[in-house]
């Protein structure tokens, strides 16, 4: 059957019908450029759950996940313990570390003195939700996002953290979340990835990323993060030499095309034709990836929105305009890492500069998206890997001191895709140590996106060697007081 | 209740079809007689294992109603919990409680429980119904048992040597005929991409003629297996199990030097050094008696996994982590199962308690190694322990290592902590290394082979252990991946779980004959690459008949030689050496060819030796694709869009996909292009006109002659090519211009210019990336 359609089509109307075979693959489940080889078997049980796909009436269609990567501070941005201002210097009781683990840099102090915000805090909007000033912005939008304060993780380092975050597993080379997605859903254009990538560096100390954390592990390649450069070449190898134009691209790949099929003839093989459906589009991405990329004809009202950075290709607020415009085009799944947010020290100096890189264009973000009647369908996550500690680490002064990793609480927001909005969820103790109420753990936050994108979380897994592999690995509960 | 009662007579027929319809629609069970007669291992077991064994298997934690199904004489027990109650009685289904249990239409009795999500089908339930009609019998897991040599009784016109046998066999069985043999020329190109990675060059094509010389097909064979290239294409799979890569992997990601590990690799294979000996220099080349260098280079197989450089880490967790590391390599690369499911409770599947992972995790946890090293910003290009390369040693026994100059050079190895600083290992309770429960001395899993008592417990006992001629599993699971190599997929399937979830065998005694095999001839790996070359089933055409498509779409009966993709690596390679660019040097430090700006820049945390790419230059852009350097956080990007190991874990087979970011990278790589621009000057002067240029580049590149089709369509693009840049002159650099290798003025014509996009258009065709 597909070898009759192929061979008509690559004797009649070789385009026109290649771009009809592509959109009617490209709108099943894999991901869309992405033409599955077409002798990959499933294995049935895995056939019938990715069928069943969405399990239930999705609320969000698109994920942007705006990762603070490094691990933003919860005390000097959502989560206000004026009690630790009060506190200054005194050691952290035993009563409510209760011997937690720490990490070498601070395991060796004798003493754990306590430092509250350097900056203030104010209540906005209907939530009356406690945000400190350096992220005015957030707080003007403050009504539209859910702010969780209860997140907490077990990994005590970058690393880890982050993999946890991105894979559900600290170790190991599991899937990341967009490509669970694109293996999940596939995408919604057929010219676009479904998963795609964005790295801004920040002004603070920084925490490297890597590329495994848009690995598709051990899914098929085709669910990889496609990353996005700011360099002239937005996707890698995307722009023709010089000299090429667009026709001369056309007719070697026409003169391609011709000679494929003459091997087609001799040896019947249909990864010779999905070969010819590949070029085509990498040729239709080659037009449509630099028109997304291009923000000049974006309007005086959207720059001033996002503010000036967002014209200088590769800032976070570059990056979330991008990221609406990925996003809008039908990208499942957009990851953005902001790089330094890890304040061990001189924290109230870089953690002012981290916040001005980007509070304008997060908020900007979610009042596009809302502008454009898409808020509702596209989910936004703002936060890091882990949160910081309430003590000082190093040497303490009124206005410079610095925080290590604290994995028992921290703060995040998410905004759209069905999450209620201004609503601040979860509680900490007044020492900001220790979760007091509605406790969110990495699995049951990874559980309660997948469930607004009419996932449910055990229900969608892969089997690799022998196992049946989940992002919440085997734990993980959806939220419902989250979810609109 | 009634409906569920049928007839004997009728299930026997209605079994004969599915297991019929199975094999056509070449799903798992293979290997049935045709009397219908239900096979423990390749019927029932993969369904209990699939459905059943998570609760009702070898983890003890998990196991509900204390009944375990994957043990025969516990499956026969008395319910606990329901007294009275058989959950199988042999040749009863009425009072099997698993047939009740998966038959019933009560939820809260339904087995497997709906809210498991999962579910046995129709067919499932008849064959489990059958199997207890047929007596329940149970069999030990195949894997398990030690192979045996048995041939088929056949004979046979079209066979080579016994491996047809088993092939022959089997397609008989489906009603298949092998493919009539392939032509010369595809055999030429086939067997040296097979055998060393690099496709033939013009004066081998023309010597061999076809093979209508005196030089004959085994005697080509002989030669690929002598040249240095061998080694360095089978290094390629090895580098993916041992997870070789040049930086530590973690933070700042700094630069490290194993690539002497690599090298002697190379080396191994090329000298041919037994595979038994292979793994025991690698496991514990360290622990031989007076140890050379050599020896004990080959142990850094167990230190290539990622160190951290992060600092505040807790060191002890990261020891930990090394040790889980070079366990699972080493039952995931070497034995094929995966025991890293047992590191957090008992196996769910397979005959592995979590004593036992940690008994086999004891053989690894006595090196004098540590988590961290403080080495933040100092970061060292080895860990302790060390093995320091003298420059004396590169000139004596360690020759191999491609290192002229004189400095010193350390590699991370194995060393082994005696008498009281011998390190106890604990359970690791749910694997964490701060949950330490009881004791345990070190040993292997005795489900696969009893651990003898003459073998010391330490590392040398494991390698002694592992290529043991009773060890069921390590020729088995080294034949499959060899076999993966040649026919991209395994005998077995799953080339790293030969488990109870794993793919069964599809010619079960072909790969036991191939392993007893294997080991008979003294581990032979160059032995074993030939027999297989050897073969008929080999050398058939790729062509796809219709009958392929209908009944073995996957080619798992090999009615034709498969059409694969090249992997990465040789992708480079074959551009490189066709266009006359490769630099063949063997080994030494991995090279830094073109790659896209920025890459390494953005996701860095921008500090360290690593944080910006520093292109190299000269003859180190054109070395084989196993040079480039790989950085652990940022892999080469070309190789991970063509489905390369990331080297993150081990790994022991890649994808093969097809995507338009592979297209993007042929039709835009500088690398593809400056090739093509070299070549493309090379033969505008040495041939006398552009058909004969156009013919030449054809041979080179997809080695054959082209067809009078293909010449008409390559000859028409070339004179559109050469009108575009003649009457747009100024083109003709700007395309030239591509690449270091330098341009010559003469060069810089429109001729040129066209040649070049014609050989651009050869590179970008499906069959020159493919072997076939």
């Amino acid at each position: 059957m597909e070898k009759e359609q192929l061979e008509q089509g690559l004797n009649h109307n070789r385009r026109k019908f290649l771009s009809k075979l592509s959109l009617g693959l490209g709108s099943a489940a894999l991901g869309s450029l992405l033409i599955p080889d077409l002798f990959s078997g499933k294995d049935n049980s895995e056939e019938a759950l990715m069928n069943a796909l969405p399990h239930f009436a999705p609320k969000a269609k698109r994920v942007i996940y705006l990762f603070q990567n490094g691990a933003p501070s919860q005390l000097e941005s959502f989560d206000y313990k004026p009690l630790l201002n009060s506190s200054y210097g005194l050691d952290l009781p035993e009563s409510i570390r209760m011997g937690q683990r720490l990490t070498g840099m601070t395991s060796g102090q004798d003493k754990f003195p306590l430092v509250g915000s350097y900056f203030d805090f104010q209540q906005y909007g209907e939530s009356r939700a406690w945000i400190s000033s350096i992220f005015p912005h957030t707080a003007g939008i403050v009504d539209d996002i859910c702010i969780v304060k209860s997140m907490h993780t077990e990994a005590i380092n970058h690393d880890p953290a982050l993999t946890f975050f991105q894979t559900g597993a600290q170790v190991g080379n599991r899937p990341s979340f967009g490509s669970w997605l694109s293996y999940g859903l596939g995408s919604e254009n057929s010219n676009l990835p479904a998963f795609c990538v964005l790295l801004s560096r920040g002004k603070g100390n920084g925490q490297g990323v890597y590329s495994k954390l848009w690995s598709n592990g051990f899914l098929d390649a085709t669910h990889q993060g496609v990353q996005f450069s700011n360099s002239e070449d937005p996707v890698l190898y995307l722009k023709d030499p010089k000299s090429m134009s667009r026709d001369e691209r056309r007719k070697m790949l026409d003169q391609i095309a011709a000679m494929n099929d003459i091997q087609y003839q001799e040896f019947n093989d249909p990864s010779i034709s999905a070969k010819i459906q590949q070029y085509e589009m990498a040729y239709r991405m080659q037009t449509a990836v630099p028109e997304i990329t291009d923000v000049s004809k974006e309007p005086d009202s959207i720059i001033k929105l996002y503010g000036p950075d967002c014209l200088v290709p590769g800032t976070y607020a570059a990056n979330c305009l991008l990221a609406r415009k990925l996003s809008e085009s039908g990208v499942r799944f957009v990851q953005l890492y902001h790089q330094g947010w890890d304040q061990h020290d001189n924290l109230p100096s870089q953690m002012a500069m981290q916040a001005k890189d980007v509070d304008q264009a997060s908020a900007a973000l979610i009042t596009d998206l809302k502008q454009r009647g898409l808020l509702d369908e596209t989910l936004v996550i703002w936060g890091g890997e882990f949160g910081r500690t309430n003590y000082c680490q190093g040497k303490i002064q009124q206005d410079n001191y610095g925080r290590d990793h604290h994995p028992r609480a921290f703060s995040i927001w998410m905004a759209g895709g069905g999450v209620k909005s201004g609503m601040v969820y979860g509680e900490t103790d007044e020492f900001g140590y220790n979760i007091t109420e509605n406790p969110v753990h990495v699995h049951d936050f990874q559980a309660t996106v997948l469930n607004l994108l009419g996932i449910d979380h055990e229900r969608l897994t892969y089997k690799h060697l022998g196992r049946r592999y989940r992002l919440t690995d085997v734990s993980g509960k959806v939220v419902n007081d989250l979810i609109a | 209740m009634k409906s569920r009662v049928i007839h004997t007579g009728v299930i026997l027929i209605w079994i004969s079809c599915v297991i019929s319809a199975c094999q056509s629609e070449n799903q798992k069970s293979i290997g049935l007689s045709g009397s219908g007669q239900v096979s423990y291992n390749f019927h029932i077991r993969p369904i209990l294992s699939d459905k059943c064994f998570t609760c009702h298997g070898p983890d003890a934690n998990k196991r509900e109603a204390n009944l375990r199904l994957d043990q025969e004489e516990s499956a026969f027990k008395a319910l606990e919990e329901s007294p009275g109650k058989f959950a199988l009685v042999k040749g009863d289904i009425l009072n099997s409680e698993v047939y009740h249990r998966i038959t019933s239409q009560d939820p809260s009795e339904l087995m497997p429980p709906p809210n498991s999500n999962l579910s046995l089908n129709e067919q499932e339930i008849t064959l489990i119904k059958t199997w207890i009609e047929q007596g329940a019998e149970y069999e030990p897991h195949w894997a398990f048992v030690k192979p045996e040599k048995k041939l088929p009784e056949l004979t046979s016109d079209w066979a080579k040597n016994e491996i047809d046998l088993f092939i022959e066999a089997k397609l008989q069985s489906v009603e298949l005929k092998p493919n009539p043999p392939a032509q010369p020329h595809e055999l030429i190109k086939r067997a040296s991409l097979d055998l060393t990675g690099l496709p033939p060059s013009l004066a081998i094509l023309e010597k061999l003629a076809n093979f209508e010389g005196e030089i004959s097909y085994e005697k080509y064979l002989d030669y690929l297996l002598e040249q240095e290239a061998f080694g360095e294409k089978l290094a390629i799979l090895w580098m993916d199990i041992s997870r070789y890569a040049d930086s530590y992997g973690y933070q700042d990601d700094n630069i490290r030097t194993q690539w002497p590990y690599r090298d002697w690799v190379i080396h191994a294979f090329n000298q041919n050094l037994p595979y038994d000996q292979f793994l025991t220099w690698q496991l514990a080349g360290d622990l031989l008696p007076h140890a050379n260098k050599e020896q004990i280079l080959a142990t850094a197989f167990n230190r290539n996994h990622k160190y951290t450089e992060e600092g505040g880490v807790i060191d002890e967790e990261y020891r930990v982590e090394y040790v889980l590391d070079k366990t699972n390599t080493f039952s995931k690369g070497v034995l094929g199962i995966t025991m890293e499911c047992a590191q957090c409770h008992d196996h769910k599947y397979d005959p592995f308690s979590q004593k036992e992972y940690f008994e086999l995790y004891a053989f690894f946890n006595n090196s004098p190694e540590k988590g961290y090293q403080g080495d933040v910003s100092i970061s060292k290009p080895a860990k302790t322990p060390i093995l320091w390369i003298e420059q004396e040693d590169t000139k004596d026994i360690l020759s191999f290592i491609n290192h002229p100059d004189t400095s010193k050079l350390s590699v991370s190895v194995m060393d082994e902590l005696d008498g009281t600083e011998k390190r106890t290992t604990y359970i690791l309770d749910r694997g964490l290394y701060d949950a330490p429960t009881m004791p345990v001395d070190p040993s292997t899993p005795a489900a696969i082979f009893e651990f003898p008592d003459q073998f010391e417990k330490n590392r040398l006992g494991l390698a002694n252990w592992t290529t043991h001629p009773d060890n069921p599993l390590t020729a088995r699971v080294f034949v499959n991946l060899i076999w993966q190599e040649i026919f991209g997929t395994g005998i077995v399937k799953s080339a790293g779980d030969f488990g109870m979830q794993g793919d069964l065998p599809s010619h079960p005694e072909l790969l036991d004959w191939l392993a007893v095999d294997f080991m008979e001839n003294g581990w032979d790996i160059k032995r074993l690459f030939k027999l297989i070359l050897s073969s008929a089933t080999y050398q058939q055409s790729a062509k796809i008949q219709k009958d392929h498509l209908k009944i073995d779409p996957d080619n798992t009966y090999l009615a034709r030689s498969p059409r694969l993709r090249l992997p990465a690596e040789n992708i480079q390679d074959l551009v490189l050496a066709s266009s006359g660019l490769l630099h063949p040097e063997i080994g030494g430090p991995s090279v830094k060819p073109y790659q896209p700006a920025g890459i390494w820049e953005s996701a860095s945390s921008g500090r360290g030796e690593l944080a910006t790419y520093i292109q190299d230059s000269g003859k180190n852009l054109y070395r084989r694709g196993l040079y480039n350097f790989i950085k652990l956080t940022v892999p080469p990007p070309k190789a991970i869009i063509f489905d390369s190991s990331n080297r993150d874990r081990c790994e022991v087979g890649r994808g093969r996909t097809n995507t338009p970011l592979q297209a993007l990278v042929m039709m835009n790589d500088p690398m593809i292009l400056e090739a093509s621009r070299v070549l493309a000057s090379k033969l505008m002067t040495a041939e006398s006109n552009p058909e004969s240029a156009i013919e030449n580049a054809f041979r080179r590149i997809l080695c054959r002659k082209q067809t009078s089709k293909e010449k008409m369509l390559l000859t028409a693009y070339y004179e559109d090519q050469l009108a575009r840049f003649e009457n747009q002159p100024d083109q003709v650099f700007e395309t030239l211009n591509v690449g270091e290798f330098p341009l010559r003025e003469k060069d810089v014509n429109p001729k040129v210019a066209a040649l070049m996009q014609v050989i651009v258009s050869l590179y970008n065709l499906e069959e020159t990336i493919t072997k076939i």
